[in-house]
C-alpha cells in the first residue's frame, strides 16, 4: 500500500515536465519522421497508402534545385570557425580576466552584453553596419583610404557568408566567455600556487593546470558552440534569409522555406528529422572526444 | 567564516614560502598588451551599440554623409514618435490621419504592446519551467525508485534536441486546436524546450540542499508533498534567478516559432515586430533605430542595475551544471 502511494506521488510529480515532453519533444519527433516518409503538400489530408515515397525526400533535399548539401556545408563551417575561432577567443578572454585584472567587472559585463540583445536588433543592427553606400562599415574603410567601388558585403556571394558568420559569432562570444571564466574562476589557487612554485609561467600555469580543470566546461561550450550551429537560424534570416543566390543558405533556412513557402512537408520534415539526428551524433562524438583525452588518461 | 579565515591563513603562508624561491613575473609588456586587446574587444562590443543610439536620432542626412558616428547635431526625436505611432507620429495617428479609421480610446503603441507580449510570454515560460522541473527534479533525485536515473538522462536528451524538430507537427496541432495567435502557442513549445536545462539546474542545486533535512520532516510526519513545499521549494530559491536567466536567453529572442505562430495582430512579439517595423521603414534610418533602441532600451536597464546579479546566475548555472 504504502509502495504504491510512492510510486503514485512520483507518477505525480513527473507529470507536468512529462506531459512538457512528451507532447512537445517526443511526440512531434515521432511525426517528423513519419511526415517526412510522404510525399505531402499540408494543403490536403495525408493519405498513407497513396503519398508514401520511403526515404525519397532525403535524397530529393540534396538536388540541384534544394541544394541542401551546401547550406550543410556551410552550417559545417560555422561550426568549425565556432570551435576554432570563437571559443579560444572566449577562453583566452576568460583566462586573461580569471586572474584579478583591473576592471575585470566592467569587462564582463560589457562583454556579455550582446548576449542580452535581441538577435533581431542585432541583425537589424548589422543591416544598418553593412550598407554598401551608408554603412559604418564602408564609411569606415574609406576613411582608412579606400577608394574602390562600394563593398556590398551581404550582397556578393563570394564574401556574404564570412558577412554573415562575423556577427553570428561576436554575439556569442559573451556567452561563451562567461561559461568559460565561471570554470578558470572554480580553479582553486593553491593550485595556482603549486605550479608557480614550480617555476611555471603565466602561460604554462594556464596550459597545463586551468585548462586541463575546466576540460569538463569547455567540453559543454564545445557541444553548444556545435549544436548551436547546425540550428543557427536568426541572424542570417535578418540579415540575407540565405540570399544571395543560396550563398549563406543554412538548414534551418532551406527547411523554413520548404515548409511555409513551398508547402513541402514531406521536405521540411526530412531536414528536421537530418538536424535532429545531426545534433546528437555531435554531442555523442564530442562527448567521446573529451572522454579519450582525460587528464589522466583514463576514463 | 572560520573555515574561510584558515584558507586565508595557509594561502598568505604559501604566498611566504614563494619568496624564497624565483617566481617567473609575466613580463609587463605582455600584460600591457593584453590589457589593450581587452579594451579593444570592449570598444568593438560597445561601439555597434552607440552607433545605434545616435543614428536613432538624426536625420537620413546626417547618417548618410555629414555625420556618421558623432552624436547627433540635432536631436529628432520624431524618430521615436514615428516608431512608436507609425508615420506622422502621435497627433496624425490620434487624428484618424493614418488609414482613415478613427480609433476609439487610447491604445499602447505597437511596440510597446509587443514588449509588453514577450514579457507575458517570457515570464509564464520560465515560471512553467522552473514549476516542472522543481517537481520533477524532487521526484528524480530525492525519492528512491528504480528507473530515476533513467528518467534523468532521458529530459537531459531535450538539451540537445533542436527546436526546429517539432515545429511542423507542433504548428499543425496548435493550428488545429484553433491557438494560433495566442501566447498559449508559444508559451507551451518554449517550456517544453527549455525543461531540460532547468531541470539540469534544479537538481544541481538541489544536491545541495541536504538530505537530513528530509529525513526530519519525514520523522516529523510530513509526506512527500508537504516536503517538497514546506522544505525544498523555500530553500531551492537560489536556482530560480539561474533558471530565469536561462530560459529567458532562450525565449526572449526566439523568432522561428514566433515567426510562424503570432504572425498577426496584438499577440505579436517583440522580435517579430521589430522585423516588421523594419521592413517598413527600409530607406529611413532614424525610425528603424529608434524601434531598436526602445526594444534594446529595457533590457539593458535591468542589465546595467542588475549585471552582477545576472552573471553571477548565469555563472552558478555553468557550475551547478
Amino acid at each position: 500500500m504504502k509502495q504504491k502511494q510512492k510510486y503514485i506521488a512520483i507518477f505525480l510529480f513527473l507529470l507536468p515536465a512529462l506531459l512538457l515532453f512528451v507532447g512537445l519533444l517526443i511526440a512531434p519527433i515521432i511525426m517528423s519522421i513519419y511526415y517526412s516518409l510522404f510525399d505531402w503538400n499540408g494543403l490536403r489530408a495525408l493519405d498513407p497508402s497513396n503519398d508514401f515515397v520511403g526515404l525519397k525526400n532525403y535524397a530529393t533535399l540534396f538536388n540541384q534545385r534544394i541544394q541542401f548539401g551546401s547550406a550543410l556545408k556551410n552550417a559545417f563551417i560555422l561550426a568549425g570557425l565556432s570551435v576554432f575561432l570563437q571559443l579560444p577567443f572566449s577562453l583566452a578572454l576568460a583566462l586573461a580576466l580569471g586572474k584579478k585584472i583591473k576592471g575585470e567587472r566592467a569587462f564582463l559585463s560589457i562583454y556579455f552584453l550582446p548576449v542580452l540583445i535581441s538577435t533581431v536588433v542585432i541583425g537589424q543592427l548589422w543591416l544598418k553596419i553593412y550598407n554598401p553606400e551608408y554603412g559604418i562599415l564602408n564609411t569606415f574603410l574609406r576613411a582608412l583610404g579606400y577608394d574602390g567601388e562600394n563593398i556590398r558585403w551581404l550582397g556578393d556571394q563570394s564574401i556574404a557568408l564570412g558577412s554573415v558568420f562575423v556577427p553570428t559569432l561576436w554575439q556569442y562570444v559573451g556567452y561563451h566567455m562567461l561559461l568559460l571564466y565561471a570554470g578558470v574562476k572554480g580553479v582553486s589557487p593553491e593550485l595556482r600556487e603549486a605550479a608557480k612554485l614550480d617555476g611555471c609561467t603565466d602561460w604554462q600555469v594556464n596550459w597545463n593546470v586551468v585548462i586541463p580543470t575546466i576540460k569538463p566546461i569547455i567540453k559543454v561550450s564545445v557541444i553548444f558552440a556545435v549544436t548551436g550551429s547546425l540550428k543557427s537560424f536568426d541572424l542570417i534570416y535578418v540579415l540575407t534569409n540565405g540570399g544571395p543566390m543560396k550563398a549563406t543558405e543554412v538548414p534551418s533556412i532551406i527547411m523554413i522555406n520548404q515548409l511555409f513557402k513551398a508547402n513541402q512537408y514531406g521536405i521540411g520534415s526530412a531536414i528536421a528529422v537530418l538536424l535532429i539526428i545531426l545534433c546528437f551524433f555531435f554531442a555523442i562524438l564530442i562527448g567521446f572526444i573529451f572522454k579519450e583525452r582525460d587528464i589522466y588518461g583514463k576514463k | 567564516m572560520e573555515k574561510n579565515n584558515q584558507v586565508n591563513v595557509e594561502q598568505s603562508s604559501l604566498k611566504l614560502d614563494t619568496s624564497k624561491y624565483h617566481v617567473r613575473k609575466t613580463n609587463k609588456g605582455l600584460r600591457v598588451l593584453v590589457f589593450v586587446g581587452l579594451i579593444l574587444w570592449a570598444f568593438i562590443n560597445l561601439f555597434p551599440i552607440y552607433w545605434m543610439f545616435t543614428f536613432s536620432l538624426k536625420t537620413n542626412e546626417e547618417i548618410f554623409g555629414e555625420n556618421v558616428a558623432g552624436l547627433p547635431n540635432e536631436w529628432k526625436w520624431e524618430n521615436y514618435d514615428t516608431a512608436f505611432w507609425g508615420k506622422g507620429g502621435r497627433d496624425k495617428k490620434a487624428a484618424g490621419n493614418i488609414d482613415g479609421t478613427e480609433e476609439g480610446g487610447f491604445q499602447l503603441p505597437k511596440i510597446i504592446r509587443q514588449f509588453i507580449n514577450s514579457v507575458i510570454i517570457t515570464v509564464s515560460t520560465i515560471l512553467i519551467s522552473i514549476f516542472a522541473a522543481m517537481m520533477a527534479t524532487f521526484a528524480m533525485s530525492r525519492i528512491q525508485w528504480k528507473l530515476s536515473k533513467w528518467a534523468y538522462a532521458m529530459f537531459m536528451l531535450g538539451l540537445t534536441i533542436p527546436i526546429h524538430a517539432s515545429l511542423l507537427p507542433v504548428y499543425k496541432t496548435i493550428s488545429s486546436l484553433g491557438l494560433l495567435n495566442t501566447y498559449t502557442s508559444l508559451i507551451l513549445p518554449y517550456s517544453a524546450f527549455s525543461l531540460a536545462m532547468s531541470i539540469l539546474i534544479c537538481s544541481g542545486f538541489m544536491e545541495d540542499i541536504p538530505k537530513e533535512l528530509d529525513e526530519a520532516a519525514y520523522i516529523d510526519g510530513a509526506g512527500l508533498w508537504k516536503t517538497f513545499i514546506k522544505v525544498i521549494v523555500p530553500l531551492m530559491k537560489p536556482a530560480l534567478a539561474t533558471i530565469g536567466i536561462y530560459t529567458f536567453l532562450q525565449c526572449w529572442n526566439e523568432l522561428m516559432f514566433a515567426n510562424q505562430f503570432i504572425s498577426s495582430g496584438d499577440k505579436m512579439t517583440l522580435p517579430v515586430g521589430v522585423q516588421q517595423l523594419s521592413g517598413q521603414y527600409l530607406t529611413e534610418w532614424g525610425p528603424i533605430g529608434a524601434a531598436l533602441v526602445i526594444a534594446t532600451f529595457p533590457t539593458l536597464l535591468v542589465y546595467i542595475f542588475f549585471s552582477k546579479k545576472i552573471q553571477d546566475s548565469f555563472i552558478a548555472g555553468a557550475v551547478k551544471g
